[in-house]
């Protein structure tokens, strides 16, 4: 029976004892200790939420970074094809001109050579009827040594002429 | 998770418990038969050796060794060599018609004397108790029938005492921890007992009370390390462990007092209409004769008185367990000395094998009056959903 029967003495020191202990570890153990892991759980998820923010904005950052990178290659491809063009038209352009040029400067050319050969030929005949006619003043003033001779040559150039 | 987990342990605690309270009651009845069957003997035993002067060869008695183990004592009782008891002697504190009385236990000189007029009764029917006696004219002592007030500091209160400087000590050195690493991760004694602090917190605390459960937190974390480390201790066989503090139903009764003194006092308006006026009950059940309140205000009652008797009777019940498997030694040894070398082979590798049940028994008991404790906050708080 006296396993089940409690002590007066026992009661008492429990009650005092226990009360203590609620008191003391409330005040100096459970209040601390509950505000200290309440505020670790806080920043934890302080911590995770901008974790996940941040590397939703990384996200955000990577696709502004593959967009302007996608804009750059669009526009260096546009560059690239305009360059090109550009210098397609510019070697069309050259060789367009330097084709008028080279036409105008073969008429050019063929225009001096005929210049050239017509003013050789006018020169040439020139010179061949000055030739004849000192030829001819040669031959004539051999002759027309003889009086006679001149004057038959005469008379003769003379017929010709009453016969036209 | 958090409810399998739950589950998992009230039912190995449910196992457990019917184990262990089937072996009590087992104990109980055979161990305090053997008390009173072993009486006599004792006394008898007494009579012839005063004849023969022969106190060595006291008979071994197993039911008033396992129950001098369990029940509390006014000096703690370490170990005897030959006639030589070593005990370490305690305050004894009485009141006595209004003057206060206090003096060691060691003068009492373990029951043989009396002193300042007070005697510490080890037979029936005070027996543990400190009477008041006169002596008579014919030189023999009169036992005076009015018994001071005891408040010693028994074997007991001295371990309550010793395990509750020593929780506020480890607690508030976990504090100081979590003061001194804040924003780090815990370490040394604060992360053993984080876990079980958190345990407590969100599975006991949180999951059974709800809203208001940051309310009894605190009282909820005193109750179940409270009970925890004195189980450990009491698991613990050599001073100042060993004492059968949550195995004392005083001890139990005055926790189940505070859970029970909390429940009345932060009931609301809902917890008191559904022990008078519960809703959904037919009116004849209330009416002429009010049968449900009357099953309800008993309930009220009930409810603490389990909690102290599940602790006490399971506590209590590894305690007589482990005692009996090493009395098994003596007895068989008194029969022959072979014979108790020859049980100790077996008593040893039981008596370890209820230390390590025990050892699970006190974090189970610690959880279940916690939990039970927290489910009542629970019912009392209940926000009414009607």
């Amino acid at each position: 029976m006296e396993l089940v029967s409690p002590g007066i003495g026992l009661i008492f020191w429990m009650v005092v004892s226990f009360s203590i202990l609620l008191f003391v570890l409330t005040r100096f153990a459970w209040k601390p200790i509950m505000k200290m892991i309440k505020e670790r759980e806080t920043s934890i998820d302080e911590a995770l939420k901008a974790a996940s923010k941040a590397r939703q904005e990384m996200e955000g950052l990577q696709a502004d970074h593959q967009k302007l990178i996608d804009e750059a290659k669009e526009e260096r491809d546009g560059i690239l094809k305009e360059a090109r063009k550009l210098r397609e038209k510019m070697l069309d352009d050259s060789r367009e001109k330097a084709l008028v040029e080279y036409n105008r400067m073969l008429d050019q050319a063929r225009e001096a050579i005929e210049n050239e050969k017509k003013a050789a030929i006018t020169e040439l005949r020139n010179e061949v009827a000055t030739l004849s006619i000192e030829i001819a003043e040669k031959l004539m003033r051999q002759k027309m040594s003889e009086a006679e001779k001149q004057d038959s040559f005469v008379r003769k150039l003379i017929d010709e002429v009453k016969i036209n | 998770m958090a409810y399998l987990k739950l589950d998992f342990i009230t039912l190995s605690d449910c196992m457990a418990e019917k184990i262990v309270r089937f072996l009590f009651v087992f104990l109980m009845i055979s161990g305090v038969g053997n008390l009173y069957a072993a009486e006599p003997v004792a006394e008898a035993s007494e009579t012839s050796s005063e004849h023969s002067n022969n106190h060595g060869k006291e008979k071994f008695d197993a039911g008033k060794m396992i129950i001098e183990h369990v029940i509390d004592s006014h000096e703690w009782h370490i170990a005897e060599i030959g006639e030589t008891a070593i005990s370490v002697p305690l305050p004894i504190i009485l009141w006595d018609n209004g003057s206060l009385v206090m003096f060691s236990s060691s003068k009492f000189h373990h029951g043989h004397d009396s002193y300042k007029g007070y005697r510490l009764m080890s037979e029936e029917p005070y027996k543990g108790k400190i009477v008041k006696v006169t002596t008579g004219a014919d030189g023999q002592e009169v036992v005076n029938s009015e018994l001071p007030l005891d408040l010693s500091i028994t074997k007991t209160a001295f371990a309550l005492l010793f395990s509750t400087i020593l929780l506020s000590l480890i607690f508030i050195s976990v504090a100081s921890a979590y003061k001194r690493r804040e924003g780090q991760a815990p370490s040394g004694l604060q992360s053993l007992l984080e876990p079980l602090i958190l345990f407590v917190r969100d599975d006991i605390a949180k999951s059974s009370i709800g809203h208001h459960y940051e309310k009894f937190t605190p009282f909820l974390l005193t109750v179940f390390f409270f009970i925890l480390i004195n189980n450990l201790l009491g698991l613990i066989p050599i001073f100042p462990g060993g004492a059968n503090v949550t195995g004392n139903i005083a001890v139990t009764g005055v926790l189940a007092l505070f859970t029970f003194s909390l429940t009345t006092i932060s009931g609301n308006k809902g917890y008191w209409k559904h022990i008078f006026n519960a809703p959904g009950v037919p009116w004849w059940l209330k009416l002429p004769i009010p049968l449900m309140p009357v099953v309800e205000l008993v309930g009220v009652f009930t409810k603490p008185f389990v909690l102290m008797v599940r602790l006490f009777a399971n506590i209590t019940a590894g305690h007589i367990i482990i005692l009996g498997f090493m009395s098994l030694i003596f007895i068989f040894g008194n029969m022959a000395p072979g014979a108790g070398y020859g049980a100790s082979l077996v008593s040893v590798p039981f008596a370890i094998f209820m230390g390590l049940l025990e050892f699970l028994v006190a974090f189970i008991q610690a959880y279940v009056f916690t939990l039970l404790s927290a489910i009542y906050f629970g019912m009392a708080t209940e926000e009414s959903h009607h």
